[in-house]
Formats: C-alpha cells, structure tokens, sequence
C-alpha cells in the first residue's frame, strides 16, 4: 500500500467513525454529538448556499474574462496597483477563506501575481466589507478602523516577501494536490 | 441574509448576461464551475468534518469563560488559539465579542480573537492544503497569526489598555 492510499484508508475510516458517532449520540442522547451534528446540520446548509453560486462565479471568470487583462491588473508588473485590486477585489467576496481559495487559484492561473493572490486571500479574510459593517456595529468604528489600517499593509509587504520568495523557489499553485 | 440577495443577484445577472451573449460559451462556463466544485468537494467535506467537531469541543461558552478571567497575555494568547482553531459567521462571532467587551474583555484580546478567526485557518486547512500544498499552508497562517499579534497590539496601545 503507498503512503497515499494509506491516508486515503485512514480517512475514509475517519469519516465513517464519526457518521457511527453521529448516530450513537442520537440514540444514546449523548450532548456533545448532538452538537456536533447541529454544528455540521448548520455548516453544510452554510456551504451549499454559498458554494454553488460562487462556483458558478468562478466558471463565468474562466470563460469570460482574458488572460491579458489579468495580468495587467494583477500580473507581476502591476506592483502596488495589483495588491490595492486584490484587497478591492477581496472585499466582495463572500464566506471567507474557503471561497478565496479557489478565486485565487483561477486569478493565479489567469496570470495573477502571486504576491497579490497572498493579498487576495488574507484581505477576503479581513477586509470584506458586510462583515466590516457588523463589527463596527458591535465593536466600534475605531476599532474597525484601527484593525483595517494596521493589517492591510501588513499583509501587502508580507505577501510581498512572500511571493518573491516562493517565485524565486519555482513555487506553483495546483489543483489538488 | 441580505448578502446572500446580493450573491444570488449578482450570479443571476452574471449567468443571463453572459447566455444573452453566448449560449455555448455560457454552458461550458457551467460545466467548469461543476467540474472544479466536484474536484474540491472532498476537502469541504473534511472541513465540515473538522469544524463540526471544534465547535462541540470549544463552544462559546467556553470561549467566554476562558477569556474573561484571564490576564492581558495569556488572554492574548488563548484568544489567538481559539481564534485559530474555529470557525464562525460574523454574526455570531461579533454578538459573541459584544458580550466579551460587557464582561470587561479588552479589545486587545477580542482582536486576536477576532483577527485569527478570520485570517488563521485550521478547519480550513484541508481546503488550503489542497490549492497550496501543506508547506505553503503552514506558511501563510503562521504570518497570519503574526499579523494578528500585530494588530491586537496596535489595538492595545491605542486603545490605552496596553502601557508601553
């Protein structure tokens, strides 16, 4: 058996475990797994409403949109103005992380920089703007705007350094790897 | 709710545009976001898996508990584990911080909470891992993290609560 199948084995059995966990909690009323299927119940719903439609979103950009206009805007030579795109971009995008990730693997195969895929993902993070909007409703503007105006530039040099590092390594992204 | 009204106009609007424009070219647009959906899938179902679980360990109670009678550092830093580790929709995790900041929380600890809960990903790590690869994945979040401490510091001090 190869290290791949191995973890594939394990896995699968993993996610079994858990299916029979699920199951015994409901006919043994045990707390903490019902919890855990309200909580799964809940994300799952989350995902199915938000991951559709993005995906949709993300096949229309690989039809539509040219491979030179994204390597103007976000491209290694469009420097600053490429990362001030991505944080604009990131701002209305949706769910977080887990609908940045496959964005910014079909910005990154359109010709985006990778620097600016790093300030892509950390700012739909941090910088979408509902999200914003209810954080300054509950904690305060001056603390959204202190969060924002230390942590944009922040990301910026860093997926900087971190995409001149990773570009002079050869490093690429890949679909399931 | 509301932004789910902005995400589907959008989309419907997007999708009609384009078939108006190209009944073909429209399709094969579908047929890619249905070919990438299916490839990533698994990799959500761990997510699910994984965020499913943290949450039962580490409800918010437990949160609140924990980051209400801590001091400034440790707070700090089991804000940042407990941001790090969930995963959460703005609206519960801001109400959530509301009753932190009346349980007399300093904003320094609710923004390493919330900063890490945002940008540091481990439910999401599966998802990554697959787009980045591991080495990549680990490298990200641990300078996500950093810029959290970051900011929670700049919070600290100019919110008066951290005294240099």
């Amino acid at each position: 058996m190869t290290t791949k199948q191995l973890v594939r084995s394990v896995k699968a059995a993993g996610f079994v475990a858990y299916a029979f966990f699920l199951i015994f909690s409901f006919l043994k009323g045990f707390e903490p797994g019902k919890r855990m299927a309200f909580n799964l119940r809940y994300f799952s719903l989350e995902m199915a409403k938000i991951l559709p439609p993005a995906f949709v979103l993300i096949g229309l950009f690989e039809i539509w949109v040219k491979k030179a206009t994204i390597e103007k805007h976000f491209g290694s030579q469009s420097g600053l103005r490429g990362h001030i795109g991505g944080v604009l971009l990131a701002g209305t995008t949706v769910g977080g992380l887990y609908v940045a990730f496959p964005v910014a693997y079909s910005l990154y195969r359109k010709g985006a920089d990778l620097g600016v895929i790093f300030t892509y993902i950390a700012a739909s993070a941090i910088c979408r703007v509902p999200m914003t909007i209810f954080e300054a409703s509950f904690l305060g503007l001056k603390f959204s705007i202190i969060r924002l105006s230390v942590s944009i530039p922040l990301v910026i040099v860093s997926s900087i350094l971190l995409g001149k590092y990773l570009t002079r390594k050869g490093y690429q992204i890949r679909e399931g790897g | 709710m509301w932004r789910m009204i902005y995400l589907y106009l959008v989309v419907f609007i997007a999708l009609g545009v384009s078939f108006a424009a190209d009944r073909k070219k429209t399709y094969g647009a579908l047929k890619i976001a249905y070919k990438k959906f299916v490839k990533i899938l698994p990799a959500f179902a761990s997510m699910l898996v994984l965020v499913s679980i943290i949450l039962a360990l580490v409800p918010n109670s437990l949160i609140a508990h924990y980051l209400g009678r801590s001091n400034m550092v440790t707070g700090v830093l089991l804000a940042s584990f407990f941001g790090s580790i969930t995963l959460m929709p703005g609206f519960i995790a801001y109400p959530l911080c509301g009753i932190l900041l009346k349980k007399g929380v300093t904003y320094t600890v609710i923004a390493a909470f919330t900063t890490t809960l945002m940008m540091v990903g481990f439910v999401t790590f599966p998802i990554e891992k697959r787009y980045f690869g591991w080495k990549v994945a680990v490298l990200r979040n641990g300078l996500s993290l950093l810029i959290a401490l970051s900011v929670a510091m700049t919070i600290g001090i100019l919110f008066g609560e951290v005294l240099l």
